[in-house]
């Protein structure tokens, strides 16, 4: 029920972002959502692709450090404490999110965020019994 | 194993016997032949006759880089040009090179040391020396090609650069011995794996590294990565070149120096007096059989010491330390003397740290900076912000500990240190620039 997203080393350096994004457009990747993190010498930039092995292997060529993470995308009621409910679903089981974010397009009337737990499958179980939807990789990639 | 068992095993007493000897016979040639050391032994009183003891040697001039600059080119030759066979220059990173010429009897002795080295290395005829230092006016190249060849081994005069046809010739040919720089080593085991080609399912045995100084952590990079035993090996051209000390294969403990043909003092670099077994300081050496270019307490500015201690290999030769650096290469950060291999061993022993670096030194508002910057590979990469802060403020801390200068750990992309096809470049100092 995980999703993948690739993470890219990047120095703050001019350009750096448009290099990356470039290569994978000229590679035919289609970025579904990302994220960028960074510090003053340099940024993790996170993706979703709709190819993640392809996106992995053109960037690898080109030199940059990548890897491989698993995160979870779930949905949310498009409403005030929506996101409120989820959190305090993850925080009584003693879950921590490393980062999230949210991913561009809606799931019907939902929104989707994506989130990094320290504990992926407990997290996954914790929302689930409590009727929370996590999307599927396969349906994120082509939405 | 050795090349030459009766030299390389001489009882201490026979070897300092025969110090005493030839460094009489190579003060009288000098005062005979080299103006500037006429007029400098004259200066400290000494001659041949006056050297009755090793111990006299302390009583020495000592000869600098500066004294061979203002001889340039010839003026510290002790023989005709009629006699000289070789001439060979030190790179001049600043003005002029220092020259050194080679009698044939200088050439033979530096053969028979080099292939004594590479006995030691455990490289024995029947080898494939696949030979990636420089060929020209640097002694890596021909120094070791000619050691090769005494030895009887099989030699590949492949110099440097060019690396995809390094690795080509390596693979084709089934070279057994490596010797290059230990950064070039790296460097070829990079590119190699770009090619799809791995290191590790070469023929390499052996694998002699020089000219550079690099560390016990760097030692283990190199013999995982590319399957072969690392040994270090020295030299300098204003002495021979290459092989004039080794690690033998069976310590790799300190690095045998061929005292039959120079005798080491280390002393302190500020005072010039000599220091005790063990203690650390600048390699003085004194060339006793030298015929084209003698040198008498030569001031390397390399820093290391000395034991004098048997070796399980049975060489008698006396072992110096693996340089922790040249005394150029020092660098004095807000008055901490630090050495790049320091900070390289640190570097090394962080899980997972690649073996390029390099250290930019500054100064800002009067106060002097260091910058270490680490490039990230996929073994030390994560996707949470946190753990690479935690990386570099663990690096930090471990140089602040060990060696008691602040610095700042900059992460830097893949590739982006520049690789070097000779001596790697470690050190940026910007301090001296207007």
């Amino acid at each position: 029920m995980h999703v993948e997203q690739i993470s890219i080393f990047i120095e703050n350096k001019f350009g750096r972002l448009a290099e990356v994004t470039r290569i994978l457009g000229d590679a035919g990747v289609n970025i579904r959502t990302l994220s960028l993190a960074d510090t003053s010498d340099f940024g993790i930039l996170r993706l979703i692709v709709n190819d993640t092995e392809k996106a992995k292997s053109v960037l690898k060529e080109r030199g940059f450090t990548v890897s491989k993470t698993e995160v979870v995308a779930v949905e949310i009621p498009d409403r005030p404490g929506g996101l409120a409910d989820i959190l305090q679903v993850l925080d009584a089981s003693g879950i921590n999110v490393e980062y999230m974010y949210a991913f561009v397009e809606r799931c019907g009337e939902n929104a989707v965020m994506i989130f990094r737990f320290d504990e992926t499958r407990k997290a996954i179980e914790a929302l689930t019994a409590k009727s929370f939807t996590v999307l599927p990789g396969e349906r994120l990639y082509s939405m | 194993m050795f090349f030459n068992e009766e030299f390389e095993t001489l009882p201490r007493e026979a070897i300092e016997a025969l110090q005493l000897k030839r460094l009489k016979a190579m003060v009288a040639r000098v005062q005979e032949s080299v103006p500037f050391y006429r007029e400098s032994l004259a200066k400290a009183g000494i001659t041949a006759d006056s050297i009755r003891s090793l111990a006299d040697l302390a009583r020495l001039p000592f000869t600098y880089k500066q004294d061979m600059r203002d001889s340039y080119p010839y003026r510290m030759f002790a023989v005709p040009m009629e006699d000289i066979v070789r001439i060979h220059a030190s790179s001049g990173t600043t003005g002029k090179p220092t020259v050194v010429g080679y009698t044939r009897k200088d050439i033979d002795n530096w053969s028979e040391l080099m292939a004594r080295s590479f006995v030691a290395a455990g490289v024995h005829k029947g080898d494939i020396i696949h030979n990636s230092y420089g060929y020209g006016l640097f002694t890596g190249g021909l120094g070791a090609h000619y050691g090769a060849e005494r030895l009887g081994a099989s030699v590949i005069p492949m110099s440097g650069g060019n690396t995809k046809k390094q690795i080509m010739i390596m693979q084709d040919f089934g070279s057994t011995v490596l010797t290059c720089t230990p950064s070039y080593s790296l460097f070829m085991a990079e590119a190699a794996r770009e090619e799809g080609i791995d290191f590790r399912d070469l023929k390499l045995r052996v694998g002699i590294f020089g000219a550079e100084p690099w560390s016990e952590e760097m030692r283990r990079d190199i013999e995982g990565k590319l399957n072969l035993s690392a040994v270090d090996i020295y030299g300098l051209s204003e002495i021979m070149g290459p092989g004039v000390a080794i690690e033998c294969c069976e310590a790799k403990k300190g690095l045998h120096i061929w005292e039959d043909h120079f005798i080491p003092e280390i002393i302190d670099p500020e005072t010039g007096e000599v220091l005790g077994e063990g203690k650390v300081g600048e390699l003085v050496i004194t060339t006793i059989t030298k015929e084209g270019i003698p040198l008498i307490r030569y001031r390397t500015r390399d820093i290391t010491s000395i034991t004098y201690e048997p070796c399980i290999c049975g060489r008698t030769h006396a072992r110096i330390a693996r340089m922790s650096g040249r005394s150029d290469d020092m660098l004095i950060i807000r008055g901490v003397n630090v050495f790049p291999s320091q900070i390289e061993s640190i570097l090394m022993g962080v899980e997972g740290v690649e073996p390029h670096y390099v250290l930019i030194v500054d100064r800002k508002d009067n106060l002097d900076t260091l910058e270490v910057q680490v490039e990230v590979g996929e073994n030390i990469f994560s996707d949470e912000i946190k753990h690479l802060q935690a990386l570099s403020s663990k690096i930090e801390k471990q140089i602040k500990e060990m060696l008691g200068v602040t610095c700042r750990v900059r992460l830097v992309e893949p590739k982006s240190i520049t690789r070097s096809e000779g001596k790697a470049k470690r050190v940026i100092d910007n301090r001296n620039k207007a």
